[in-house]
């Protein structure tokens, strides 16, 4: 089967980059909305 | 973030890799089909999870509806989110997979055409959520969705025996029933994947459901300083 291997690194590329991001987003989104949640409750 | 989270975060990343060790490194490569094959460990786990999350809607819908507590309509948000994005990632692995073994990226085969059909049904629920203006309407709305969209799960997995597709039929539970019809490392290396989506789901939801949470805290300290505001 040609470029078999090319079409498996190109899965695995797609499927890991993309949980990454999605990751990554949510958590700095958390820890931001946290940042802002404790700033907004010191100043109540 | 809370050290439970990143505890889980951890053990889910260690995990994600175990996985990705076992499917390089110990399992066997297929004869017929050759590394490509090597796409199912990813494919099939990213496929369960899908169907758990859009599990977990329905449930959450049905408690929404019967009990009208917010928090269900919330998780049933969150757990929408993650099953759209592991549906994605099901199509597009599955059509990697297709061109070197079928020779097409897509076929408008029943098992192909019925989870591309589930893909839109969660779209729409999540563009609901995001284009309807009153809540609690969005969410009674989204709550009928999620109920009548999970009736497609079962017509999926069953879209291999009632139709005659180019998909694989189920080789963990083979439709005569019996064992596995894979060699023992197969089995351990997609079970390993399994556990690790898996625990992946359990982080991301969790992940997704605070910071639904911290919004809707946000919002409402937001709203009581500028009533406090407007009262002095």
């Amino acid at each position: 089967m040609e470029n078999s291997l090319l079409y498996l690194v190109a899965a695995f590329g797609i499927v890991w980059l993309a949980l990454l991001i999605y990751a990554i987003a949510l958590s700095s989104r958390l820890a931001s909305l946290r940042r802002d949640l404790a700033e907004l409750e010191r100043d109540n | 973030m809370p050290g439970a989270l990143i505890a889980l975060g951890l053990v889910t990343a260690a995990s994600m890799l175990l996985s990705l060790g076992a499917i390089f490194l110990y399992a066997p490569t297929e004869a017929v089909q050759g590394p490509v094959q090597r796409i199912f460990y990813l494919h099939l786990p990213l496929a369960y999870i899908a169907y758990l999350s859009f599990f977990l809607v329905f449930v959450c819908s049905v408690l929404y509806l019967v009990r009208g507590a917010s928090r269900w309509d919330l998780l049933g948000r969150c757990a929408a989110e993650i099953g759209v994005l592991f549906t994605t990632l099901v199509l597009v692995t599955g059509s990697i997979w297709a061109r070197p073994v079928w020779g097409t990226w897509w076929s408008w085969d029943a098992r192909l055409t019925t989870t591309l059909v589930l893909w839109f049904i969660y779209l729409g629920y999540l563009m609901l959520r995001s284009y309807v203006v009153d809540e609690r309407r969005g969410a009674r709305y989204a709550a009928v969705i999620g109920i009548l969209g999970f009736v497609d799960v079962p017509i999926i997995h069953q879209s291999v025996v009632w139709w005659r597709t180019l998909h694989p039929e189920s080789v963990v539970t083979p439709p005569g029933g019996g064992a596995p019809a894979m060699p023992q490392s197969m089995l351990v290396t997609l079970l390993v994947s399994m556990l690790a989506y898996t625990l992946l789901f359990v982080w991301l939801l969790l992940l997704r459901y605070g910071l639904e949470q911290a919004r809707l805290r946000l919002r409402e300290l937001n709203e009581r300083r500028q009533d406090a505001f407007g009262a002095g």
